[in-house]
């Protein structure tokens, strides 16, 4: 009994954290539950709880509303009822005259709201918030999202001796009003691990390690993160986050999921941020590279973007209904990816939150309905179904000439999935339930009222639609795109629902920071990597990630950010970590996916039996040694070590992966080829040194931790050390060593590398390894 | 149980009732608090979510505070504590197994009139056939049992457990092609990205069993012409991954990365384990995150898991009778046979739902030589399975369910001769079979017209079977809701009634 008791209050207290931090995100931490603020502001307050628990049957959508009354729109809310002429569901300053009061504090289940059936209650601080609401005139504010940002002033704060650029004073500024202060600044190792992890995917190596530790420049950080904007893992690490976002993959899904060649975007994508291209460009060309006057091969290629998506190889569908689901998918890309918006709800009718209309998602719709494609064009097959129409070829004179980055490593003909139009103009209707047959109106071109209408000076086709994206009056794209950036760094979005901004998505931390970084964004011309070292060289960015218990009472989740950021690495970046650290990464840049080692049976299981990916023909020699980001993704099984990493499955467009900590984990890090694989190998060149074995240990920790060790550390890994190699017998040393295919070198003794092997592997486990600290 | 308004079931008997909405909430603590949240444990996916490993149960009560819990949620008292489900993935003919259709033999080879194919679309292989014969079953049937059910000559074995089974042969779907129609029977819809409703029980019910992960995926394969299987069936969607589906696979790691190396025993596995320990602890006092404690228990966690798994999954010690029972196959890793009886053993064991794939039951082309193999494979097996639950007294709290993901048509695909044909997918009808959980046994409900083509009576809609599922464990299909960008999703979508003619 005493255990159920610990368990329910432990179950009472999330639920009231959790309740009070959606309730509150503008005010996170402390708001206590009780409390009410002295304004009630529609947006940060009284929004939520419509949203969430009104506007499904009183909110935007036309179809589902009773009683004809809308809660999201004053001019319905104070209007007279239609079944009640005499009332009025809102009376400013007059909650006891408000039937929406009256009708939410009611006890008589047949005029209560929200209806019992609906499974929906509203709380007692909900009731209290709306209540005051009203008495202070129910004031309605538009969304915050849907209005263009406007560069806030950089607001005061008290100690301003911490702060390193604007945005320190934003997150100070929050701290001080909740009592909080930051960290000290992290040390150098731990700081400069963190850097070299956000910026390249890749652990510093010593002679960075030793260089950074020895600079006294004042600008010694500052010129670190320039060296590392230099590396070419730069634009790799950049890549991850928008291939999850641009669903990119190397089979075409689907039941047979056979293999496509559309690693040559891939490579484009790790080029445009090794170029620092800047944002504008760089979604300009992926969405209508194809319509750019006189456009390059390498803006078509850039294309390959809405292509992506899966393309079904199944004989026997129906191809209208396909080919409709690709273009819903470019176009769900195109809200969630580049709009943080659920564009996806309006497909079947209105959206019941945002104030998005089935007929605008059809007509946003309509700027992808254009492409000349088919919804089957070929089942699974040879080379010639690897990309499917429209394509461009590659020629070895175009990646001599015009797209160098292009890593083509033999002469077989290259094909890519890119974007082209029909000539003449596809119909495009909105269509009934979403049902791809069901054509109700025809409709143009057009994008969501709310957001920004289409201005009638662009073009009616994807580069007119590009035009309104970075119209400097969008009220999405650049916050947008901050966001993803700052979640990348900081482990958490300032908006934490980063692909939904809208009304039922979470609400900005940070609102006026947000804006601030979109605006500096747009004013300097997109420019990301500037953003990046934005970001990267604050003080909030550079603090300690030490956490006090009264800290970590205070701000559990770090939403103010008092101390710096600490989390386990993306699942591409353990295995960078792994090779890089054991000198067994092979830094080739790009061309077609590796097959390294993976558990035998994965493919085979799931298959249909045909096509290129019916079996895993693991590579050989220097492809088991690229980077995670390199892997070969077949979207119906995923690579697993990476998948129980969280990676993406590339199914659909994501831009947030869960981040789990699971025994799975575990297992891969013990057990996993890779990991001892790359343990021997370590071990092996430690053992060639002329060290004690006390120093190889150390190098060892500081080749994977990237820190020196303490002694206390040493001294446990040293006693493991010297255990096993006591208690090792050979045979099983043998065994132990028999794992990867890199050779062991002669002469070494056994025992002696097994135990090393065992104590490099166990610096793999630690948790520290794998997080940025 | 009353029909409606059921009243809140007490958990059993720790007196622990969430609301959905608590537990919604608890569901959101894992992902927002979780770095305040020491005991969030999950389990990860596509190959293990063992969440389960260091769950107590909410209903035997247990635990300690150290240990991570995913309470339930029961709505009401269940009739059924697991589902194993059997699914025959390529979408078995139900002319050739369940539905006796004498009338198609007579007009062999005789036009469909367009009456009763109506405004049907058809797939791609069959839109532009210029004719569609009728075609009978090459096999006979015969009738079994107390309820008199009609079972072809091709399941001899399921034709003797009739009075256990309740056959319903008026299922439809929307879906007309494998992906979209497997994905919408287990996730509720046809795109995917949802939680399949393996996940959906996990996350409703929460786990018996600490060492074994709450819902496992065991595949096996046919000669028929086969069609693939997508870790998405098996997926959390946007659940929390301590729900995905756990494939166990046959050889010597059934789950991925399970086996320590080649050299390496137990105790130096454990001295590994303690030396990581005392490391991470170091470093949880210089940093003070919870995190790094978590991470100590996944690996104790995974520690137990190596013992617990290849423990259950050891088939050698299996009595001669139950070998005897599921056929000899059963001792072959990877066959259906031996994934019957490991479905049995990990199911006794308090996994939640364990869901077999048997692939080939596509049979466009060759069909009467092809569907003979595929019932052979899976006949045997899935009655002693039954019987196997029903000896073993587990039968009531287990639900079984025997199906694939449509029907096939009652026209002939290609061309027609005496001793061969095929027949196209048909999402307008088709049969499974549902055993134990508290579903009527001895009945076969709903009819199809004499065509077999159309629903003649009580026609049970995808999201209908699903909410029966949910229904039998407790749970009501519109309360078991997730938000979710913005939405609060359902494995019922937005529709979806319990076929209560069929419940005990």
């Amino acid at each position: 009994m005493l255990k159920s008791t610990v368990y329910l209050g432990g179950l009472v207290l999330v639920g009231l954290i959790w309740a009070s931090e959606a309730c509150t995100s503008g005010n996170a931490a402390a708001t206590s539950d009780g409390e009410l603020p002295d304004v009630v502001s529609y947006n940060f307050d009284i929004r939520p709880i419509l949203s969430d628990k009104c506007l499904v049957c009183h909110g935007p959508d036309a179809n589902k509303r009773e009683a004809g009354l809308r809660l999201d729109d004053p001019k319905s809310a104070f209007a007279t009822l239609k079944e009640h002429p005499t009332a009025h569901a809102l009376v400013a300053g007059k909650p006891e005259l408000s039937e929406a009061f009256l009708r939410i504090t009611s006890k008589d289940t047949s005029q209560m709201m929200p209806p019992p059936a609906s499974n929906l209650k509203l709380s007692d601080r909900e009731i209290r918030l709306i209540e005051k609401w009203i008495r202070q005139g129910a004031r309605y504010e538009k969304h915050w999202a849907f209005v263009a940002p406007k560069k806030p002033s950089i607001p005061k704060v008290e100690k301003e001796e911490w702060v390193k650029n604007e945005i320190d004073y934003f997150i100070l500024k929050k701290q001080e009003e909740k009592g909080l202060s930051p960290n000290e600044e992290a040390d150098r190792e731990r700081l400069l691990k963190r850097l070299s992890l956000d910026l390249t995917g890749l652990p510093p190596n010593l002679k960075m390690m030793e260089r950074f530790l020895a600079d006294n420049r004042p600008d010694a950080y500052e010129r670190a993160v320039d060296e590392l904007f230099k590396n070419p893992a730069y634009g790799e690490k950049m890549a991850l986050h928008w291939l999850d976002l641009g669903r990119y993959a190397d089979s075409h899904g689907y039941q047979d999921d056979g293999y496509r060649t559309q690693w040559p975007w891939r490579d484009w994508v790790i080029h445009a941020f090794n170029k620092n291209m800047h944002y504008d460009d760089f979604v300009t060309w992926q969405l209508a590279g194809d319509l750019l006057p006189n456009h390059t091969k390498e803006q078509l290629l850039a294309t390959g973007f809405n292509r992506n998506h899966k393309i079904t190889e199944e004989g026997g569908v129906i191809p209208e209904e396909y080919r409709v689901s690709y273009v819903t998918d470019r176009n769900d890309t195109f809200g969630k990816g580049l709009l943080g918006i659920t564009l996806e709800c309006a497909h079947c009718h209105d959206h019941k939150y945002d104030p998005f209309s089935q007929k605008e998602y059809y007509q946003l719709f309509a700027f992808f309905n254009n492409v000349s494609e088919v919804g089957i064009e070929s089942v699974i097959g040879g080379p010639e179904t690897y990309a499917k129409k429209p394509l461009m070829e590659i020629s070895d004179d175009d990646v001599k000439n015009l797209l160098t980055f292009v890593n083509k490593q033999d002469t077989a003909r290259l094909i890519v999935s890119v974007m082209g139009d029909l000539d003449t103009l596809r119909k495009t209707y909105i269509l009934k339930r979403g049902v791809y047959d069901a054509h109700g109106d025809e409709v143009e071109p057009g994008t969501p009222a709310a957001i920004l209408p289409f201005n009638p000076s662009y073009p009616k086709n994807r580069l007119g639609l590009t035009q309104w994206l970075f119209d400097r009056k969008n009220p999405l794209t650049a916050r947008v795109y901050v966001n993803i950036l700052w979640q990348e760094f900081f482990g958490r979005g300032i908006v934490k629902t980063s692909g939904d901004f809208g009304m039922q998505g979470e609400l900005p931390t940070h609102p006026e920071l947000l804006d601030w970084l979109a605006v500096d964004f747009m004013e300097h011309d997109w420019d990301i990597q500037r953003l990046v070292k934005k970001m990267v060289t604050s003080a909030t960015y550079r603090q300690s990630a030490v956490v006090t218990s009264a800290k970590l009472k205070a701000d559990p989740d770090n939403i103010l950010l008092a101390r710096g950021p600490r989390y386990r690495v993306h699942a591409e970046i353990v295995r960078d970590l792994v090779l890089s650290s054991s000198g067994l990464l092979n830094r080739t840049i790009g061309g077609p996916s590796v097959k390294p080692y993976q558990p035998a049976g994965l493919w085979e299981g799931a298959t249909s039996g045909r096509g290129l990916l019916s079996t895993y023909n693991q590579d050989h020699g220097s492809k088991l040694y690229r980077r995670g980001m390199y892997t070969l993704i077949k979207r119906t099984v995923p690579p697993p070590s990476l998948a129980i990493f969280d990676a993406s499955n590339r199914d659909l467009c994501e831009v947030k992966r869960l981040r789990t900590n699971t025994p799975l984990q575990a297992l891969v890090m013990m057990n996993d080829p890779t990991v001892l694989e790359a343990s021997r190998v370590l071990a092996a060149r430690l053992l060639e040194e002329k060290t004690s074995e006390k120093d190889k240990i150390s190098k060892a920790f500081r080749l994977i931790v990237c820190r020196k060790p303490t002694e206390k550390e040493l001294e446990v890994l040293t006693g493991y050390f010297e255990q096993e190699r006591k208690t090792l017998k050979r045979p099983a040393a043998e065994k132990t060593l028999a794992v990867g295919e890199y050779p062991i070198p002669a002469g070494v003794d056994r025992v002696r590398l097994a135990a090393l092997m065992r104590v490099v592997t166990t610096i793999y486990n630690l948790e520290e390894t794998i997080t940025k600290t | 149980m009353a029909a409606h308004t059921p009243p809140p079931y007490k958990g059993g008997g720790r007196g622990v009732v969430l609301t959905m909405m608590e537990k919604e909430i608890l569901e959101h603590g894992y992902n927002f608090n979780r770095r305040r949240f020491l005991s969030r444990l999950s389990l990860g996916l596509g190959s293990a979510a063992l969440g389960s490993l260091l769950i107590p149960d909410l209903f035997k009560g247990g635990g300690s505070e150290d240990e991570a819990f995913t309470p339930g949620i029961p709505h009401f008292a269940p009739k059924a504590k697991r589902v194993i489900y059997l699914f025959q993935n390529g979408a078995p003919s139900q002319q050739e197994l369940f539905d006796y259709k004498p009338k198609l033999r007579e007009l062999l080879g005789k036009e469909l009139p367009p009456s009763v194919r109506g405004n049907q679309r058809l797939t791609g292989m069959t839109a532009n056939q210029s004719s569609f014969p009728l075609v009978g079953s090459f096999v006979d049937f015969k009738q079994y049992g107390q309820s008199g059910a009609w079972v072809s000559d091709l399941m001899p074995y399921t034709s003797k457990i009739v009075d256990d089974l309740c056959i319903i042969r008026s299922m439809y779907t929307e879906a007309i092609n494998h992906d979209p129609a497997l994905t919408f029977l287990q996730t509720g819809s046809q795109q995917g990205n949802r939680p399949s409703m393996g996940a959906w029980l996990s996350y409703g019910l929460g786990n018996e069993n600490k060492n074994l992960p709450n819902f496992t995926v065991l595949l096996s394969r046919g000669i028929g012409n086969g069609q693939g299987v997508y870790s998405k069936l098996w997926s959390n969607g946007f659940l929390d991954s301590v729900h995905q589906g756990v494939q166990f696979s046959k050889g010597e790691d059934p789950v991925l990365y399970l086996r320590d190396p080649e050299g390496m025993d137990r105790h130096e596995r454990r001295a590994m384990l303690d030396n990581l320990a005392k490391l991470n602890e170091m470093a949880y006092e210089e940093f003070g995150d919870p995190e790094i404690m978590a991470k100590v228990k996944q690996y104790e966690m995974a520690y137990r898991m190596q013992t617990a798994v290849p423990e259950v999954l050891d088939l050698s010690k299996e009595p001669d009778d139950v070998v005897k029972l599921y056929g000899p196959d059963c001792l072959v890793p990877g066959t259906y046979a031996a994934n019957c009886l490991l479905a049995r053993k990990l199911s006794e064991n308090g996994v939640r739902f364990v869901q077999l794939y048997h692939q080939g039951w596509d049979q466009h082309g060759n069909l009467p030589f092809e569907i003979a193999k595929q019932a052979k494979d899976v006949d045997q097996a899935s009655a002693a399975l039954v019987t196997d639950l029903k000896q073993r007294g587990l039968l009531d709290e287990t639900l079984v369910i025997w199906g694939g993901e449509f029907g096939r048509t009652s026209y002939t695909q290609g061309k027609l001769t005496k001793d061969n044909y095929g027949r196209d997918h048909h999402p307008r009808c088709f049969t499974i079979w549902m055993a134990g959980g508290g579903i009527k046994p001895g009945i076969v409900y709903g009819e199809t017209d004499e065509l077999g083509y159309n629903i003649a009576r009580n026609p049970v809609h995808v999201h209908d079977f699903q909410a029966t599922v949910l229904h039998q464990l407790g749970l009501n299909h519109e309360q078991l809701t997730f938000k979710h960008l913005g939405r609060r999703y359902r494995l019922t979508d937005v529709s979806g009634k319990v076929v209560r003619d069929i419940l005990a």
